[in-house]
């Protein structure tokens, strides 16, 4: 059971000319595997700099995080261990991969890197991982980027994510720049592993509807707060702040209909 | 495309040519694919001419009918003729011997000069690109200091200190003075690289500060380096040719601007026209070349003057102006009254 807590974090930016800014004010929260939490916030909430100090791209100002309870090393060995466990899913497929190189070599790096199966082993778990993602391996591997759609690259992504056998997983906004009839494939797709490993999700997006059905507990961040908590349908079918109320309100509604001849639709609050 | 299969977007691309085996890139396969820049039309052609030159240069003592300074005091300042076929300086010298051994000297200084240029460049642009902060900061301020540098001042000085200034020294003042303009360039990119998700995902990887920018980044950018090294190899040939024909750098090294030196010396200008065209031509054209390469580059950087170029190239063959500013829709060539005709 591993267990990544996120203790009074605070981040600041330092911004040129404009003072500080703060990105995250006294967030805190717990991640264990087999658990999926959803982060929900518009854009400027904060979502993705959790995400950069849980990947530790980015250092909190103040706060700590704690895998199993140890603060996150800060350098060499230690830093490539809690890596190997703590991986992400970048938001933009079609910036998270590198251009220039195969799809072999995107998976290959972090089994060579993180030494998760001997040398002569790889091509083989390459071509495991591939099908793990429901991709097919002789069709990709030698691929570039360019030449596969959103969502093969996304699954490419979630694959390289998932090579060094990680127990927990940020994904950071995986489906909204795909296609919107390919999206619930991939979140499909997340669910299904993170059964099979129970892996820890962090699911960051905007999305409240796949935020309720994907996830056990939604956290709700507005402007670096922790405004709202809480098992996912009581957040949405109940919720108490404002910004969660506006936000459930904002998300399409099949129930309501467009032409309701009892006059325009209005709020509900 | 029809509308009753539309494809989905999941697997559409890979059915188009999905290959019968996996096929592998051989290392030769991706270090050809590092050079596609150089694969249009106008760089092809860029290499095509440096590549005479260079076996003219390779060559020299079998394509020369003589010595570049052999002497034959029976013809002086003979215009073309078949015995000499770009006629002969006031020694008697054939001036198309001259002109051929004298592209060893441009090509092996523009060679060594582009090469240490480059080097430079790379490592001081991607350096500055990559870090932040006060050392980005100073590593840009000294690619600033170099880059206004008067470089042509700078290397009559230099090599004015020497009495007979190796080909190396002279390449490494021509490289000192022109190694900025490119690391201002890659800073830039590599400031736009840094930030980019896939250099991010490797830094989460683990993946070392060496091999993020060796394996994931200078492979992005090897257009901007190639780039930047003909650009540099071009200054090279134009800075040695000026300092040869102003008499800093000694007769010993043969270049063209030698050439055109003594034709200055001899008062050659204007009537003795086979003396210094010939050498004149050379550095316009080996310059096209180089600049043509560049065209090349430029275009595979930034496709948009790639396909504005064959748009235009292609209407035009259909017949149709782009000037016109509206949508154009008949693909057939349409009588001329017509076709000049606004909406």
């Amino acid at each position: 059971m591993t267990t990544l807590d996120f203790r009074h974090v605070t981040k600041q930016y330092k911004v040129r000319g404009a003072g500080d800014m703060l990105a995250l004010d006294d967030v805190s929260f717990t991640l264990t595997s087999g658990q999926t939490i959803a982060l929900v916030g518009q854009s400027g909430s904060g979502k993705s700099t959790i995400a950069k100090i849980l990947t530790q791209l980015e250092r909190e100002t103040s706060g700590e995080v704690l895998l199993d309870g140890e603060p996150i090393p800060r350098r060499g060995k230690g830093l490539r261990a809690y890596r190997q466990r703590v991986r992400m899913v970048f938001q933009d497929p079609f910036a998270s991969l590198n251009p220039y190189h195969t799809i072999r070599h995107h998976l290959e790096r972090p089994l060579r890197l993180d030494k998760v199966v001997p040398g002569d082993q790889v091509e083989d778990e390459v071509r495991s991982l591939l099908k793990r993602v429901r991709l097919e391996p002789d069709a990709v591997v030698d691929r570039r980027p360019h030449e596969l759609s959103g969502g093969q690259r996304q699954r490419v992504a979630i694959a390289r994510a998932l090579a060094s056998r990680p127990e927990l997983l940020i994904a950071d906004e995986p489906v909204s720049m795909l296609d919107v009839s390919i999206r619930l494939g991939v979140l499909n797709l997340l669910a299904d592993l993170q059964r099979e490993s129970n892996l820890g999700v962090l699911y960051i997006t905007h999305d409240l509807a796949t935020a309720r059905h994907f996830s056990d507990e939604i956290m709700v961040l507005h402007h670096g707060v922790v405004v709202e908590r809480g098992p996912a349908d009581d957040v949405i079918l109940n919720p108490q702040h404002d910004y969660t109320r506006a936000l459930r309100d904002a998300s399409p509604d099949p129930d309501k209909h467009f032409a309701d001849p009892a006059g325009p639709a209005t709020p509900r609050s | 495309m029809t509308v009753s299969n539309f494809p989905t977007t999941e697997d559409s691309e890979v059915r188009e040519d999905s290959p019968t085996e996996p096929r592998r890139p051989s290392p030769l396969r991706k270090i050809g694919q590092s050079f596609a820049m150089f694969r249009n039309g106008k760089s092809i052609t860029g290499l095509v001419i440096i590549g005479i030159f260079a076996l003219t240069a390779v060559f020299a003592p079998f394509v020369a009918p003589y010595g570049p300074l052999d002497k034959d005091y029976n013809a002086l300042k003979q215009p073309p003729s078949a015995a000499h076929w770009l006629g002969t300086t006031h020694l008697g010298e054939d001036v198309l011997s001259q002109i051929i051994y004298g592209t060893r000297g441009v090509l092996i200084v523009g060679l060594v000069a582009g090469v240490l240029a480059t080097f430079v460049a790379v490592f001081v642009g991607v350096a500055a690109g990559y870090v932040r902060g006060w050392r980005s900061e100073s590593l840009s301020a000294l690619t600033n200091v170099f880059l206004v540098i008067p470089g042509l001042p700078l290397m009559i000085i230099i090599a004015s200190q020497y009495d007979d200034p190796s080909i190396v020294l002279i390449s490494a003042v021509i490289a000192i003075t022109g190694w900025a303009w490119g690391a201002r360039v890659l800073r830039a990119q590599t400031m736009s690289l840094r930030n980019r998700d896939f250099v991010q995902a490797a830094r989460a990887n683990g993946e070392t500060l060496l091999r993020i920018i060796t394996v994931e980044m200078l492979p992005n950018l090897t257009a901007i380096i190639a780039s930047s090294f003909v650009g540099t190899v071009t200054a090279a040939v134009l800075g040695l040719t000026t300092l040869a024909f102003i008499g800093v750098i000694p007769i010993t090294n043969l270049n063209w601007g030698t050439i055109l030196f003594w034709a200055q010396q001899n008062g050659a200008f204007p009537d003795f026209w086979w003396w210094y065209v010939p050498a004149g031509l050379c550095i316009a054209i080996f310059g096209m070349a180089l600049s043509l390469v560049n065209f090349g580059i430029d275009e595979y950087v930034n496709p948009r003057l790639r396909s504005a170029g064959e748009r235009a190239r292609a209407m035009r063959k259909k017949g149709m102006s782009m000037t016109s500013g509206v949508t154009v829709v008949k693909a057939t060539p349409a009588p001329q009254s017509e076709e000049s005709a606004q909406p």
